[in-house]
């Protein structure tokens, strides 16, 4: 099944499609126990656990307090390894930039190692545009691309297709492939056919995990070796990756890298961990020979700017919110509508989109916490929800900058409803004589009340409030003594 | 991990809006539960609600002047015991963030520190010891996710219920996950929180426990509602009123 993003505005009906979906649903299901499962083996030790956690946050929070000049100091030393070093302030400059280097080499085909932020720019459609194609390399990705469709987890976009759809998928596209749910032979088949578009690619292209300002060198984090084989075989190799990537120090890298797999797969260690820093040398006798790197903004410094939302900024992508979030465990990622699903997206993707539509993503929420407990950066991602909540309904304070789509959710009526509210709950007779008439009257009580009863009765209100039986309570006790 | 001070001899008690509403005899076997503890339980009659509604739903400006009215009424400096973890993780710790900058915030934090969960006050500040009076019988609990997240206390109600000798706990499957309620959510995404509530149900269900209970009202409108409407004979009550009559305060 191939999903098509609608946007985020349509949450509710791709919800909806999602969730009537009983194989989808026992795809995410599955999936996601076994990631809590290792996530859970990966931090045995709760006190190992947080110190990490702590550790990792104060890093990233370190790292974001100095951003703008790591960022140049990253450009320098990056410059002076010999990389290019281009700024994109948002998709349509990212994509002229790589159009651009592509056109320079005449290049007809760039290899994608895993790239979020390549999704995020849609690079593989606007160089179809240009006649250029982008095959992906990572598994799940090229899963994905067969399908014409697009990622549904940060770290495994396949992940909503069971083995047997991952066949089908195969026996749909690829000449001789012989159907079959052995895991070996299905990686296996695509690990052949991918083998030769390595060394046929005029460009290889990668995200970044970590950029370390110090050293200018770029880390990726990958497990199936086709990120080194697209860094290092073709002539050309272009990373690309969000502002927020980079860290100071290289010694940040390691504490950061071991939040990251066992927070994301529950690994020790990946299978490869690349830490690039030039071009090919001179007597080198590989690598490519030019090597870029684009820096992409694309709404970051909105977040940026306010103290409280740039906690945001201090994701490294590991994906363990989604994978213990009770809304994506069921309605997976596209039902989001966004490239970033789950509780990272719906905070993310107001500052690359916009509050206007994403508006219902904020919403799409219980505030659980279940998110922020297992965050390795500790972002208090509830927070993050109700500050978003708030920005939608309201304009900005006085001081601060509007965000986009700032106020976009506001709806007078409500409003009117949540001041009223508050204007009861502070003012105690009124309120009382609200809760003693609601009890009172409760036989009138509509027993059909929009949503809530589409699978549950109604609340049913006591005859008397808890303030009326202390009352009773205390003129009694008045009375006997 | 919380620091608790030594046992007050008076408390405040607040009943929280779903309590004084929907289980107003959970408020009074709380009191009893205290009190059988030697405490006197003053009730503010002027009480309202924490404003959490508001918060969640981004109406920060009004949740703020519902928090400021609401600390306003508990002047004395003895500990304010909350009927509801998720209540209490919004005395506790989002009155705070409310006043982030806010001139207020240092007399604010002094509140925040005296707010409590009922469990986690008899747990860790009256060091309770419950004697079992009741027949045999086995539960299931389910926490609100504040409670649990922001508060701590599944373990203070996990640990009360275990001091009841013919008590057995059952342990639903998926037991830390969402009943799906989430206050306006519930309502603003009925399907998601459907979902939630259905698997929640089955989970609590599966565990053939004879009774559910919880500290948390506000999961409960959701899950017992839910049961009710699926023709299901299980209704969770509020730990406070089961806890009094396993004692025999009632
Ligand atoms: S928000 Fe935290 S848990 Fe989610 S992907 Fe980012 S780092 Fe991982």
């Amino acid at each position: 099944m191939s999903h098509t993003f609608n946007g985020p505005e349509n949450i509710h009906s791709q919800a909806k499609a999602a969730l009537d979906d009983p194989q989808l649903r026992q795809n995410f299901r599955g999936a996601m126990d076994y990631l809590q499962d290792k996530r859970r083996s990966a931090f045995a030790d709760p006190d190992e656990e947080s110190k990490i956690r702590e550790l990792s946050e104060a890093i990233r929070q370190r790292c974001l307090s100095k951003l703008p000049e790591l960022l140049e100091l990253l450009d320098a030393n990056c410059s002076r390894n010999g990389m290019v070093v281009h700024w994109a302030q948002d998709e349509t400059e990212a994509n002229e930039i790589i159009a651009n280097i592509a056109q320079q080499h005449q290049a007809k085909t760039i290899v994608k190692g895993k790239s979020m932020v390549s999704e995020e720019i849609e690079l593989n459609h606007e160089m179809a545009k240009l006649g250029i194609e982008c095959l992906e390399s990572d598994m799940g990705e090229y899963i994905v691309q067969l399908d014409g469709d697009k990622p549904s987890h940060i770290i495994m976009p396949a992940i909503h297709k069971n083995k047997q759809e991952v066949s089908d998928t195969f026996e749909a596209h690829l000449d001789d492939f012989t159907p079959t749910v052995d895991v070996d032979e299905l990686i296996q088949t695509g690990r052949t056919r991918l083998r030769q578009k390595f060394h046929d690619a005029d460009i290889g292209l990668s995200g970044v995990n970590f950029a370390v300002a110090e050293t200018g060198t770029l880390c990726l984090v990958e497990n199936e070796g086709n990120g080194r084989m697209c860094t290092t075989v073709p002539k050309v190799h272009i990373a690309i990756t969000g502002i927020e990537k980079v860290v100071e120090f290289l010694s940040d890298v390691p504490p950061l890298y071991s939040a990251l797999t066992r927070s994301a797969t529950g690994q020790a260690i990946t299978t490869y961990f690349n830490m690039i820093s030039s071009p090919r040398k001179s007597g080198e006798l590989d690598g490519p020979l030019e090597l870029h790197l684009v820096l992409l903004d694309n709404g970051r410094t909105q977040a940026f700017q306010d103290e409280e939302m740039r906690k945001t900024l201090q994701c490294i992508r590991c994906g363990a919110c989604m994978n213990h979030c009770p809304v994506y465990t069921r309605i997976g990622g596209h039902a989001y509508g966004t490239v970033y699903p789950g509780p990272i997206g719906k905070i993310i993707s107001p500052h690359l989109m916009g509050l206007e539509k994403t508006k219902e993503l904020v919403t799409a929420s219980s505030l659980c916490g279940a998110c922020g407990e297992v965050c390795p950066v500790r972002i208090p991602i509830p927070e993050m929800l109700q500050r978003l909540r708030t920005e939608a309904k309201n304009p900005p304070k006085p001081d601060a900058i509007a965000i986009e789509g700032q106020a976009s959710a506001s709806s007078t009526l409500e409003s009117l409803a949540m001041k009223g509210f508050a204007f009861a709950a502070t003012h105690p007779k009124l309120y009382h004589t609200g809760s003693w008439s609601a009890t009172k009257l409760r036989g009138l009580m509509p027993n059909k009340i929009g949503p809530w009863t589409q699978c549950r009765t109604s609340p049913k209100l006591a005859s008397n409030t808890l303030h009326q039986l202390i009352k009773a309570r205390n003129k009694r006790a008045g009375g006997e003594s | 991990m919380r620091v608790y001070p030594a046992k007050p001899k008076t408390v405040y008690l607040y009943g929280t809006c779903l309590v004084d509403m929907f289980d107003p005899e959970a408020g009074l076997d709380a009191i009893s539960l205290l009190e059988q503890q030697g405490l006197e339980v003053i009730f503010i009659e002027k009480q309202t609600c924490c404003g959490q509604p508001a918060y969640s739903s981004g109406y920060t400006k009004e949740a703020k002047s519902v928090a400021q009215s609401q600390m306003a009424l508990f002047d004395e400096p003895w500990p304010v015991i909350v009927l509801s973890g998720s209540c209490g993780g919004m005395m506790h710790h989002h009155y705070r963030r409310l006043f982030q900058g806010d001139s207020a915030l240092a007399k604010v934090e002094q509140f925040c520190e005296r707010v409590f969960e009922l469990t986690e006050f008899l747990v860790n500040v009256c060091r309770i010891k419950l004697e079992d009076k009741g027949e045999q019988t086995s539960v299931v609990m389910h926490t609100s996710c504040a409670a649990r997240r922001e508060m701590n206390v599944h373990v203070t109600a996990t640990e009360l219920l275990g001091q009841l000798d013919r008590v057995t706990l059952k342990e639903q499957a998926y037991e830390s996950e969402c009943c799906g309620f989430g206050g306006t959510f519930a309502v603003r995404h009925p399907n998601i929180s459907q979902a939630m509530v259905e698997d929640k149900t089955r989970h609590l269900s599966e565990t053939k426990a004879a009774l559910l209970v919880s500290a948390d009202w506000g999961c409960l409108l959701n899950i017992n509602g839910a049961f009710e409407y699926q023709g299901h004979s299980m209704q969770g009550r509020h730990l406070a009123s089961f806890l009094l009559e396993r004692t025999g305060g009632k």
